[in-house]
């Protein structure tokens, strides 16, 4: 599972000798993130957003689990009692921007974590499994984010269940009872409002399950780095601990200096001012949208606005939007550059960017009102999406001639003409 | 296999958008021009700037100010808009002592129950009690206000973009339709000659459609007498009525910011630490020469 | 540190001057995170404890008017029964009459009344064994064979100045703290 010069695990106490003898707890943990794995010198501050993503999660289920003891999931009273935890309960107001700051934090941690991946090849052999595990992960993260955002029972809770169910309306033939199915009704009420709240409690739990998975999965192969060049001897290599754990704190420090100033003095920055309106069925608001990590499907979604052929625009919405992330699942297949980091790829490395500001663009337009000119630009940009991963990718990784690869990670490290002075203090490149 | 099926996936999705793409830019050659004007979208005026004590990270509440905006809550606006969210106990963050805070609750008239008939009565409200709403129902609230529910008020600073300055700015913008100009210095009735207020509706260029179902509540100077002595114009009475709403809507607002400094002086000392601790363990990663 | 190349070379450096600084400041800086996570605890801890409105709600009103004596009313209080009962000059004899040092936990009826208030006994309507509410002060209830109050669950039995007599409730029923604002009226919390 790693490299044969990683460290091993020798318990000191006599305590921990027992320990690891009937439960080796320790010992995994010592193996996962500890100084028993060997990780790559050379990974810079990208690769510390998989940490911060896991931070994250605990953060979620902390607070969720503190606003579960005082939420109550019921149409009556599920916005009073919301109001409730602003105002009465200690620290209420805390929890709950915590978490509502906690779900915009985790989502840009995961964003940068996802395009580190794709800009550095981290989905391409031997790490397929990692990428197709992580793309589970998100899917997760968006159906429990958009669940939990019911919760308040606002009035965008409230129109934002209305309008993702009504994306399974569009299926054909099982579309309508699908939907009612889902709702426990013809509209957004009680049943749902429970339902919803059951799986936003259970599946932060699942998402920790299958991210078990996926770090188990990268064990095996090992942490891929900016180079792309796979470890070849223990001089590539450090032990996570203490080189990564430090590393990481400093990042989580960053993040968490960040992550405060929106929490103590921009908690509703991220948030919709409607959501702060009871729902009210009778009325819809004049602009519905979704949270802001959505708004780049929320723009593929409302980019479909003809029929084609005889595929009903509605329908070509809502497959456009649910395929928009499953393309991602069959990257490592529609990618078949052997050099894995955008560094070595002048091709790649030049669309890998038109993709970022085509991302941006959708997310701008997908917030904005759906009128001109923002429609016309988010159809152009959906085009782009679909073009980028399903034909320049596969394109370019057949026809791009990459740049020189070094030899390997302490080559790029050092220099290739720094070798004879190898051991002197060198801090890696960050 | 992937890739010649995905590259038809990609095409087809492409294609069908830039399909839609070009019959919406069709639509718009053919009407020649991007977006409908009307006079919502061209005469809707977005708040004026209002500055309050609780604005930016070192905000605080004025409570002078905020029993002043109380004052006008209780005087105007409390005969069609509710407060749910907000008790009477929660006056005693605004510096009344608890005497007055009971003094203060027992002037409201809250519904109770008779406790010897069981039937619904009113009496004197207790710190516990919540504010009372001025309908018993949402189709009261309608039949005694044109068909509009006066809203609720207690959140009405986070429930609308730029909240207090909206409130204010509603407040105090009430005007005549034949004589409105916007900011460009266009006229709205000669734009758009058929604009009308319908019977019952009154004109305000702050409000999205511009007619409001809510008559001006303050018509003029000293329509309240501030126990402070400040000079009641129109423009304090919505200022502070604004910045109360501020504090209704968010009492926890001065503990979040003196509770935030603390905790970022706090993380950027840690995390000037952690660099520190960071560099001192990478200046021992050295490559060995095996 | 896990490391050996990190412990290697902290042990070698050890009599250095710079290596007492830099472990100082690894020191320094997984402290500050522990001192962070304690303090985060605060919060996480407190937001359990009563919230704004339960604890406004902590006083309760009770009109002694209509209580007659011999009669007894259960009110609420902190969302607990309140017992409130008008003792009649009989039970008043009776509880006076058992000697202080026959009781489990002794109290004599001045101490848990008011002065002058002899008669008004106010107690939480909580038995002191388990927490159920004991019978006695509804009409017609069975009151024990103290003639005070009868907590069905274990058997324990109340006299008529709420002292616990029998059965395994370690305590007499607590008198609450309380205050007559006028004569036929009590403030209780």
């Amino acid at each position: 599972m790693s490299f044969p010069w990683a460290q091993h695990y020798q318990p000191k106490a006599p305590f921990m000798r027992w320990l690891d003898e009937k439960l080796p707890l320790p010992r995994l943990v010592y193996n996962a993130i500890g100084g028993g794995y060997p990780v790559p010198r050379n990974l810079n501050y990208a690769w510390n957003f998989g940490v911060l993503a896991g931070f994250c999660l605990v953060l979620q289920i902390v607070t969720g689990v503190i606003l579960a003891m005082h939420y109550a999931p019921n149409a009556l009273v599920a916005f009073d009692s919301t109001e409730h935890i602003m105002r009465d309960v200690n620290w209420g107001w805390l929890m709950r921007y915590a978490h509502a700051n906690g779900a915009s934090a985790f989502f840009v941690v995961v964003y940068l974590h996802i395009f580190r991946g794709f800009f550095y090849g981290s989905y391409k052999a031997p790490r397929e499994m990692v990428w197709l595990l992580g793309v589970t992960i998100f899917l997760l993260m968006m159906a429990t984010a958009f669940m939990g955002y019911v919760l308040p029972w606002g009035q965008m809770s409230f129109w934002g269940a209305k309008v993702i169910t009504g994306l399974f309306g569009a299926i054909p033939f099982v579309g309508e009872p699908l939907q009612i199915w889902l709702l426990g009704g013809f509209a957004p009420d009680n049943a749902a409002l429970n339902r919803f709240f059951s799986l936003h409690f259970l599946l932060p739990f699942v998402i920790a399950g299958v991210i078990i998975l996926h770090i188990w999965a990268l064990h095996i192969p090992g942490s891929s780095n900016p180079t792309g060049v796979e470890v070849k001897s223990e001089s590539d290599t450090v032990p996570f601990h203490p080189y990564y754990t430090a590393k990481d704190g400093f990042g989580l420090g960053v993040f968490l200096i960040l992550y405060c100033a929106f929490l103590f003095f921009m908690p509703n920055a991220l948030g919709h001012p409607d959501n702060y309106i009871p729902a009210n069925p009778m009325a819809t608001p004049a602009h519905i949208v979704p949270e802001w990590y959505f708004w780049p499907y929320y723009a593929i979604l409302r980019a479909f606005t003809a029929d084609f052929f005889f595929v009903p625009a509605k329908l070509m919405g809502v497959m456009a939007m649910f395929s928009s992330i499953l393309v991602w699942f069959f990257l490592p297949w529609l990618d078949r550059s052997p050099v894995r980091s955008g560094h070595y790829r002048p091709t790649f490395r030049k669309f890998f960017w038109v993709l970022v500001i085509d991302l941006l663009v959708l997310g701008y337009c997908g917030g904005s009102p759906a009128e001109e000119p923002f429609v016309m630009i988010s159809q152009i940009a959906t085009a782009y999406y679909f073009l980028h991963f399903l034909v320049i990718i596969p394109l370019v990784s057949a026809f791009e001639r990459p740049e020189p690869l070094p030899f390997s990670i302490t080559e790029a490290v050092l220099g290739s003409d720094k070798k004879a002075v190898l051991g002197e203090n060198t801090t890696p490149a960050t | 296999m992937v890739r010649i099926i995905g590259f038809f996936v990609g095409l087809f999705f492409a294609v069908g958008v830039l399909w839609a793409f070009a019959t919406g830019a069709y639509t718009v050659a053919s009407q020649g021009y991007l977006k409908e004007k009307t006079a919502e979208t061209e005469f809707h005026r977005h708040p004026a700037a209002l500055h309050l004590s609780s604005d930016g990270p070192f905000g605080k509440f004025d409570n002078r100010q905020l029993q002043r905006g109380y004052q006008v809550y209780k005087e105007v606006c409390k005969a069609c808009h509710s407060l749910n969210h907000v008790a009477f106990r929660d006056l005693a963050e605004l510096g009344y002592s608890e005497a007055e805070v009971k003094a203060e609750a027992a002037s409201w008239t809250v519904p109770g129950i008779d406790p010897n008939t069981g039937e619904e009565t009113t009496r004197p409200g207790t710190p516990t009690d919540y504010f009372p709403k001025p309908f018993a129902n949402d189709i009261a609230a309608r039949a005694a206000n044109h068909n509009a529910i006066p809203p609720d008020l207690s959140l009405m600073a986070k429930a609308r973009h730029e909240g207090p300055a909206y409130i204010h700015s509603l407040l105090t913008g009430f005007t005549d339709p034949a004589t409105y100009k916007n900011e460009d210095g266009k006229s709205l009735k000669q734009e758009f000659p058929d604009f009308q207020t319908p019977p019952g509706l009154y004109f305000n260029p702050y409000f999205a459609n511009l007619n409001l179902a809510m008559p001006p509540p303050l018509t003029s100077d000293g329509q309240v007498t501030f126990k402070d002595g400040t000079p009641a114009t129109v423009d304090q009475m919505a200022t502070d009525v604004a910045a109360f709403l501020v504090w209704t809507a968010e009492p926890s607002l001065g503990k979040r910011h003196q509770t935030g400094w603390p905790v970022l002086g706090f993380l950027l000392f840690a995390t000037v630490l952690a660099f520190l601790a960071k560099k001192q363990v990478w200046a021992r990663a050295r490559v060995r020469r095996d | 540190m896990a490391t050996d190349t990190g412990t290697a070379d902290s042990e070698t450096l050890a009599t250095e001057d710079g290596v007492r600084r830099r472990d100082f400041i690894n020191i320094a800086a997984v402290s500050a995170a522990g001192a962070g996570a304690v303090i985060t605890l605060v919060p996480l801890v407190s937001q359990m404890a009563p919230s704004k409105d339960v604890l406004a709600e902590s006083t309760t009103e009770v009109d002694l008017t209509p209580i007659k004596p011999g009669q007894a009313i259960k009110a609420m209080f902190r969302k607990q029964p309140l017992f409130v009962r008008n003792l009649t000059a009989k039970e008043i004899a009776a509880a006076n009459a058992v000697p202080l040092s026959d009781l489990r936990d002794p109290q004599s009826l001045e101490e848990r009344t008011k002065d002058g208030k002899l008669n008004w006994l106010i107690t939480m309507g909580v038995c002191t064994h388990l927490g159920c509410v004991p019978l006695g002060a509804g009409e017609g209830e069975n009151r024990g064979e103290f003639g005070g109050y009868f907590c069905p669950c274990h058997g324990s039995q109340y006299d008529t100045a709420a002292r616990i007599r029998k059965g395994p409730a370690p305590k007499n029923l607590e008198v609450p703290e309380y205050k007559f604002e006028t004569d036929t009226k009590i403030v209780v919390g």
